[in-house]
């Protein structure tokens, strides 16, 4: 932090703003670059680390000679699989709760106290229940719905555009303290559902599959580019209504467009492995350390580390509690808990 | 039954500013909560005249009348009450703390400490009821303490303390979730009905523990009414008039902890009670603060209409009457939060 402060501080009091920026730019993108050879590293990782312990070569075997031997089939059909699920649900999370942060201008949003993941994982469990959905090309729409319709309600309720972090917070926690007294009901009725259900609304990249990547994937990809697409308007937005107004942003169209990109992301996310929380915190938080207030790199940013994130719980998780697993939603809330606490400890409350 | 509950309300009676509306509000919750016990108890399997359900109350029953109804269903009726009426008092100290109507027990993690520590007798070490019971007692005092100590910065915020209340929660649902996904099918059910919150079954060994909580505490919190109306317009104006905000801002919020896990633990975590009682309470006596007795009786009025509900309103399938609450106040929770927002309070 001491380090870093000088150089922070240098711009706004000698005003030569493209010899300064310059530099500045190049080091971001340096940093990009570094944080995608994190995420290669720990992609890797995530391929070779498991309940069958498995040498390097025999890693690199499956993935480029594959001869149909225990070991290849363990990478290609689980491990590779997985990795790649848990590489797009964190570029979701991550890219929707910084697109949320943004748009709500609340340092605390975040689909999972927001509610979203909760209105997605309500949604699949009626649908399973209620509406005898089996597989997850039904659960995805339904999910869809879920988040789509708790985001709106919330965003309304949390006061749209006079909301206040506090509020939004509480909306969303409302919001989510109510569907998940119905899944708890929904669960208790059909324990057929219950046995179905109870891994399913913990958040886990155990099940996946080539489907389940074939199957979210669009979705995940056309939320992805629309986040990253919304930058530029979402750095306006910030200096406030009127000012981003004069700056020539469409309001209206910028907050249906982020609408669209946290459900389609938050949506797909959660269809794919069950709720997921605190991803969408923990990285733009921690992205903007490094980026600055610059919406184009925090959405960047958050793309590449928040499957370093999800990939990493989700490695831990495997390693932890051997040979059984601990899901990656719960590593990910129990290491998440304390970062918001401590993001709530930190702020003044006038700030919230 | 009353003869049982009446001398834990007395000392509201004499508060200290009796309102006539106020009283006429508390009479009528008092009557309401009576009739609606005696309708409880009277029906079942075996149905029982409401006349004759009263006669048997005081002593003059039938041998099996008085079998049914002493030794079955009026242990289930007084836990609700007592119940209700802690859920009630606590849920209505917690919003005057916090200074916000969503600061009730239900999201502010203490209920999801008690349902980790319930599960973890139920599943890990397969323990009794009355072990299960214990174990959310320890498991809510734990998480409250947590919560207190981490939102503790130079004093108590009431935000903070809310935010730090639902990161701790994120975190016990992630243990509750593990413990799930680590038991049998069977012990999950058991588990599920206990998240849920139930009154199946209970009988004198709940009521007991919670009667003398609740003779305790009551009293206790209703002493410092007045204290909690200063520290409800705001911390500096409470100094100036002499109140010990601190001190007196844990008292009130340990004794709140201590009614909502006993709360807990004979009745699950029964949702939504905590926070629509106060909030009820104090639309019908139209009068600002926290209303603490009428929350109370409100709190046990609401859920014995949920019980009657959960036990008519499905036909066969009795379904917990957590869900109940949980279905009824989830839809409660939206329409304040509508108009809150257009009062402008949260």
């Amino acid at each position: 932090m001491l380090v870093e402060s000088p150089p922070e501080s240098g711009p706004s009091a000698a005003p030569p703003p493209d010899a300064v920026a310059r530099p500045r730019h190049a080091a971001r993108a340096a940093g990009l670059a570094g944080a995608f050879a994190v995420l290669a590293l720990i992609a890797v990782l995530s391929i070779a680390v498991g309940a069958k312990q498995m040498p390097l070569d025999e890693v690199w075997h499956g993935l480029f000679h594959y001869s149909g031997t225990t070991s290849d089939v363990v990478v290609r059909d689980l491990r590779v699989p997985r990795t790649l699920l848990g590489l797009m649900v964190g570029l979701g999370l991550g890219l929707s709760g910084a697109v949320m942060q943004a748009l709500t201008r609340n340092p605390l949003a975040e689909p999972g106290i927001l509610g979203v993941n909760a209105g997605a994982a309500a949604a699949v469990v009626s649908a399973i229940s209620f509406f005898g959905a089996s597989s997850l090309s039904e659960f995805v729409w339904w999910a869809f719905l879920g988040a789509a319709v708790v985001s709106v309600v919330v965003y309304v309720l949390g006061g749209s555009r006079s909301a206040t972090p506090v509020r939004l917070a509480l909306a969303g926690t409302a919001a989510s303290a109510a569907l998940v007294g119905y899944i708890n009901a929904v669960q208790l009725m059909d324990s057929k559902a219950l046995d179905k259900l109870r891994f399913w609304t913990v958040g886990s990249l155990a099940s996946a599959n080539m489907d389940t990547v074939r199957q979210v994937a669009p979705f995940l990809l056309v939320g992805a580019v629309l986040a990253l697409s919304l930058g530029r308007p979402l750095n306006a937005m910030a200096m406030g209504d009127d000012t981003a107004r004069a700056l020539g942003a469409n309001l209206t169209r910028t907050r249906v467009g982020a609408m669209l990109a946290i459900t389609l992301l938050c949506g797909a996310a959660t269809a794919a492995c069950g709720p997921i929380v605190f991803i969408g915190l923990m990285i733009p938080h921690l992205v903007r350390v490094f980026t600055g207030p610059d919406m184009r790199w925090v959405l960047a940013y958050s793309a590449v580390l928040s499957p370093v994130l999800l990939l990493g719980a989700d490695v831990v998780g495997r390693v932890v509690t051997r040979p059984a697993e601990l899901q990656v939603g719960i590593v990910t809330a129990l290491i998440g808990g304390p970062v918001f606490i401590y993001l709530v400890r930190r702020k003044r409350m006038a700030q919230l | 039954m009353t003869a049982k509950a009446r001398p834990v309300r007395l000392p509201g009676g004499v508060s200290l500013r009796i309102e006539r509306r106020a009283l006429a509000v508390g009479a009528l919750l008092v009557l309401a909560a009576f009739a609606m016990s005696v309708l409880l108890i009277g029906t079942g399997d075996f149905d029982i005249a409401p006349w004759d359900v009263v006669q048997t109350l005081f002593g003059n029953g039938t041998p099996a009348n008085d079998f049914i109804v002493n030794d079955l269903r009026l242990p289930r009726v007084l836990v609700a009450l007592l119940v209700g009426a802690a859920l009630g008092m606590a849920g209505a100290v917690f919003q005057s703390v916090t200074r916000n109507p969503l600061g009730s027990p239900d999201l502010l993690g203490f209920s999801y400490g008690s349902a980790v520590g319930a599960l973890v007798v139920i599943i890990l070490l397969k323990g009794s009821a009355t072990e299960v019971a214990a174990g959310a007692l320890l498991g809510g005092l734990l998480a409250g303490a947590a919560v207190y100590l981490l939102a503790y910065k130079r004093g108590i915020h009431g935000y903070r303390l809310v935010l730090v209340g639902i990161g701790a929660s994120a975190m016990l649902v992630a243990v509750i979730q593990y413990l799930i996904t680590k038991a049998q099918l069977v012990e999950a059910s058991r588990a599920m009905v206990w998240l849920t919150g139930s009154l199946a079954g209970r009988d004198w060994a709940q009521v007991w523990p919670l009667l003398v909580t609740c003779a305790v505490l009551f009293p206790l919190v209703l002493g410092q009414s007045r204290a909690l109306r200063m520290i409800e317009m705001g911390d500096d104006a409470a100094y100036a008039v002499g109140v010990r905000v601190e001190r007196t801002r844990l008292l009130l919020m340990l004794a709140a902890i201590l009614l909502t896990t006993a709360a807990s633990a004979a009745a699950g975590p029964i949702s939504f009670v905590a926070l629509a009682a106060p909030q009820l309470a104090r639309r019908l006596t139209r009068s600002p603060g926290a209303n603490l007795l009428t929350a109370a009786l409100m709190g046990s009025v609401v859920l014995l209409l949920s019980d009657w509900a959960s036990q008519r309103a499905f036909g066969a399938d009795q379904l917990p009457v957590g869900v109940v609450t949980g279905l009824v106040g989830g839809v409660y929770l939206l329409w304040l939060l509508v108009t809150e927002r257009k009062a402008g309070r949260i």
